[in-house]
Parts: structure tokens; C-alpha cells; sequence
């Protein structure tokens, strides 16, 4: 815990990624991510936000500086941790169903736990109807749901989300973006959300980092002080509206760096 | 229903078509009948040989699928270790390669010298024409799973066999029913080239290979054609079980197998 009381979720400390032993692509990072917050990452593509996640996840170690996860290395953290791709990795051989229980099943949990985990979860997220379902048969934004569902189902402290709704259609990607919000009021998991998207970002977070590309390094991270709980209806809001100009204006910014 | 039976109504005219185009190139150029018997000649012979027909069918198809069935273990068993690195597979591919250019007809004799004649060697024959393809494409099935649910499973502390048996593996299959599907038809091709060379322990009988060399060698056309009308039937009943297979364990998922399609 910090002396002000915080407890930091995700640390960055002089964070610099290299691969090869070419230009880095993410340079001197420095960035702490507290409990419960939802950060966006936002900047134009080569910037490094994928990276990002990455290296909390420890699918790849820093170069240089330290990343922490919950005080510990990420591969020790990762059983906290779950990772939802942008495109929905489902396995195609498995049921709906099945796909959910995925990462419960890996994790060793017993069969009565993982059936009444994926029931439960299947109808947070409105999928009883297809649960029997294979991917195939489903539209782009339940997969998604789908993905979603399993990675909430190891009951994840974080969350890391690497531009999950860019593949999909504005409607189903404004929808979900609700329920994402509905989901993190209901079980308070940190998220740590790359995007493209500028209104997504806003609507989201409580925090936007924006990122400037070669080599990546944090521009400038600003706070999102909108009203909670936040609803479709924040979408015409004036405040709303004129974040979303701010935001555009930074990363305009940083992509002329 | 109704297009299925039009399709169904072509195929016959044009086999009947056919048949009437051979029986009068018969009478136009009188071909006597051990240069070509007449079509109602042969099906006098399948009639008439039809025991000894079943036996040679029944030989030729054991040797077939045994060999195709020893392929799909030991080729599935060597791709999981092609599967391993990129470093293996640089140093024994080409090896692969090798199994699969080598003209069968060439080591026939070896296979022969080393194994005796019979159905040992013929389905050994059968074995080795038919690895290559199982080796070829589970492997490919194998190692092009996609990197991000590589990642997925790693996030979740995945063990190597969770990873080989809850994703690699079933991702391959597709790949390896490609690759059986391939290995079927030079299956049974192998097995009847094996008894040309190999063909029976047993004097007068055999599959179909070695029935083939003998009703050529006693000018019995007619039988010949019965034989070779045998040979397509197994190759086609291979093809037909592999694809029932496919269907069986892929169509709830997999997009090739939704509709079960002969082109």
C-alpha cells in the first residue's frame, strides 16, 4: 500500500521493450495502475499498446525496468489475471458452454464448481439461448461475449483487454461497452483496455493514458471525471462530448511528436 | 431432392452411354474378346468369379487398411515430435520428402527380399506410400495454431499436455483427416502395386494385384476387367469410409465438413 492510502495494481518502473536488438518500442515507461480503475490505452498504431499488455501479462519480459503485478512478477500474478484478445479465440471444437469452462478447466476446478460457474456466467452475459451453441453459428459480438464470459470466469482481480471490440459493428460494440461497465460494477475488477477508438475510451475509463509512437512512451494520462453510474445516455451528454474533443486533440499531439 | 435424382439420372446415361460406345467399337472393329471382352462378358465373369473375386477384394483391402491404419499412428506419433521445434523439422523433413519420392515400385524388391513374399510386405508397402501425407499435414495442423490462443492458454498456466491435448491436438485434426483422405487412395494403390511384386505366399491365390498378373498371364480378359472393376470399388469404398469419418467428428464444427461434397 501507498502512503496515500492507494494500493497499486500494475506497476511500471523505467519499463523500456525491445525486440531484436533493433529500436525499442516502448521506451522508459513509468506507469502505476491502482485498484479498481479502468485505464485506456489510447495512440496511434506502432505506439506500443499492445506491449503494454504483453508485459503485464508476461507473455514478454521488459528489457529493461521492472513490471509488477499485484507486488509480484506477471507470471506469478497470472492466476489473477485474464487476457481478452481482439479477436474472440474461441475454440472452435467446443460448445459455447465448453468455451467458458476453458479456463476453469485449466485451472484444475472441479467439474460441480465449473458447471455452476459457467451457468451463472452464461446468463450475466445473456448467452443461456446459445449455450449448446458452436462458434460458428454466432455473430461477432456474442463470440465476443463468449470471450468475455470465460475470462470472467476465474473470477479476475484484473482484467486486460487488448482492442476487443474493434472487429465489430458501432451497435454491438456501444452495447457491450455497457455491459462491460455493468459487469465491473457488479464484481470491481481493474481493467487495463487498449483501443483504438477515442469514444470508447472516454465512455470506459477512469483514466486514459495516451501513448505517442517511435519509440512508444507515455504522452500524457488524463483523468476521466464523468458521473457514475454511466449509461447510454452519457453518449449525447455536453461533458461528454467535449472530453471526447480533448482527448482527440492529445493524441492529434502525439501522433505530430 | 428432385436435382439429386436429375444428377443421379445423368451419371447412368452417361455410363450407359459409355457402355454402348464400347460394345460398338467391339462390333465395328472386331476386337476379339482377349483384347477386349464385351461389357455383358465381363459381367458374366464377375458373376461366375464372384467367390474368388470376394477373396482377392477382401485380401487387397486388409493389406490396404491395415497399412493406412499403421500410417495414421505412426504418422500422427511423428508429427508430434515435428511438432516439438522448428529445429526438428529443419533436420528431418527432407527425410519425409524422401518417403514420399522414392517410387514404390523401386524398393518393392528389397521390401520383398527383407520380409518374404505375402501380406506382411504388401501391407508394409501400403504403410510406407501412405505416411508421408499423414506426416505432412498433421504436423502442418499441429504448429499453425494461432498465436493468441497459445497466449490464452499460457495466461491461464496451462501444463504442455493441456496444451497438446486441449488445443494442438483436436486443432490438427482437420489437418490429419486432409491428410488420411490423401493416404487412402495411394493406400490401396500401394497394396495392389505390392502384390505385383509381392503378391502371395500361395499359388493361384492373392489379391487383387497379384489376381490381376495371373488372368493376364492366362489371357483371361474378362476376369482382368472383373478384377480392375474390384480394384476401383475398394479404392472408392476407402474414400467413402474416410469421408463418413470426417463428416462423423468434424460437422458439428469445422466448416469444411458442413456439407459432405464430391467434387
Amino acid at each position: 500500500m501507498k502512503r496515500d492510502g492507494t494500493v497499486p495494481e500494475v506497476e511500471f518502473d523505467g519499463v523500456t521493450k525491445r525486440y531484436g536488438n533493433g529500436h525499442p518500442v516502448l521506451e522508459a515507461v513509468n506507469l502505476t495502475i491502482l485498484k479498481g480503475e479502468f485505464v485506456s490505452i489510447i495512440g496511434p498504431s506502432g505506439c506500443g499498446k499492445s506491449t503494454v499488455l504483453k508485459l503485464i501479462s508476461g507473455l514478454t519480459m521488459p528489457s529493461e525496468g521492472t513490471v509488477r503485478v499485484d507486488g509480484m512478477t506477471p507470471k506469478n500474478a497470472r492466476e489473477t489475471v485474464s487476457y481478452i484478445f481482439q479477436d474472440a479465440t474461441l475454440l472452435p471444437w467446443r460448445t459455447v458452454r465448453q468455451n467458458v469452462a476453458l479456463a476453469l478447466e485449466l485451472e484444475g476446478a472441479s467439474s460441480h464448481r465449473r458447471e455452476e460457474k459457467t451457468g451463472a456466467l452464461l446468463n450475466l452475459v445473456g448467452l443461456d439461448a446459445v449455450a449448446d451453441a458452436y462458434p460458428r453459428e454466432l455473430s461477432g459480438g456474442m463470440k465476443m461475449r463468449v470471450s468475455i464470459a470465460r475470462a470472467l470466469a476465474t473470477n479476475p482481480r484484473l482484467l486486460l483487454m487488448d482492442e476487443p471490440f474493434a472487429a465489430l459493428d458501432e451497435m454491438s460494440r456501444d452495447r457491450l461497452n455497457e455491459e462491460v461497465l455493468r459487469l465491473r460494477a457488479e464484481q470491481k475488477w481493474t481493467a487495463v483496455f487498449v483501443t483504438h477508438s477515442v469514444a470508447e475510451a472516454v465512455f470506459l475509463s477512469t483514466r486514459i493514458v495516451v501513448m505517442s509512437p517511435n519509440p512508444g512512451r507515455l504522452y500524457s494520462v488524463l483523468s476521466v471525471e464523468l458521473r457514475q453510474p454511466r449509461t447510454a445516455e452519457l453518449r449525447t451528454a455536453t461533458e461528454y462530448e467535449e472530453l471526447v474533443g480533448h482527448v482527440s486533440r492529445t493524441l492529434r499531439e502525439a501522433r505530430s511528436q | 431432392m428432385k436435382r439429386k435424382l436429375i444428377t443421379l439420372a445423368n451419371s447412368l446415361a452417361v455410363f450407359a452411354a459409355l457402355l454402348a460406345l464400347w460394345q460398338l467399337v467391339l462390333w465395328v472393329f472386331r476386337v476379339p474378346p482377349f483384347m477386349l471382352p464385351s461389357p455383358w462378358a465381363v459381367t458374366r465373369a464377375v458373376g461366375r468369379r464372384l467367390p474368388s473375386l470376394e477373396t482377392a477384394f477382401a485380401i487387397t483391402g486388409e493389406e490396404a487398411l491395415g497399412g493406412l491404419l499403421a500410417s495414421i499412428v505412426a504418422g500422427v506419433a511423428i508429427a508430434l515430435i515435428f511438432a516439438q521445434s522448428r529445429w526438428i523439422r529443419r533436420m528431418l523433413y527432407p527425410y519425409t520428402l524422401l518417403l514420399q519420392t522414392v517410387p514404390i515400385v523401386a524398393i518393392a524388391p528389397l521390401i520383398l527380399m527383407w520380409v518374404g513374399a505375402g501380406t506382411a510386405s504388401v501391407t508394409l508397402i501400403a504403410f510406407i506410400i501412405s505416411l508421408a501425407p499423414i506426416i505432412a499435414n498433421t504436423t502442418q495442423g499441429l504448429v499453425s495454431v494461432e498465436e493468441n490462443m497459445v497466449h490464452l492458454f499460457l495466461m491461464h498456466n496451462a501444463s504442455p499436455a493441456q496444451l497438446l491435448f486441449k488445443l494442438r491436438l483436436p486443432h490438427a485434426v482437420p489437418s490429419l483427416f486432409v491428410g488420411i483422405r490423401i493416404a487412402s487412395g495411394i493406400a490401396v494403390i500401394g497394396a495392389i502395386t505390392g502384390e505385383l511384386y509381392a503378391g502371395s505366399s500361395r499359388v493361384g491365390e492373392g489379391g487383387l494385384g497379384y489376381s490381376i498378373l495371373y488372368a493376364s498371364s492366362q489371357l483371361q480378359t474378362d476376369y482382368l476387367f472383373a478384377l480392375v472393376l474390384a480394384a476401383t470399388v475398394l479404392g472408392f469404398s476407402f474414400f467413402f469410409l474416410v469421408m463418413f469419418f470426417e463428416w462423423y467428428f468434424l460437422h458439428r464444427w469445422h466448416e469444411s465438413a458442413r456439407t459432405p461434397e464430391v467434387e
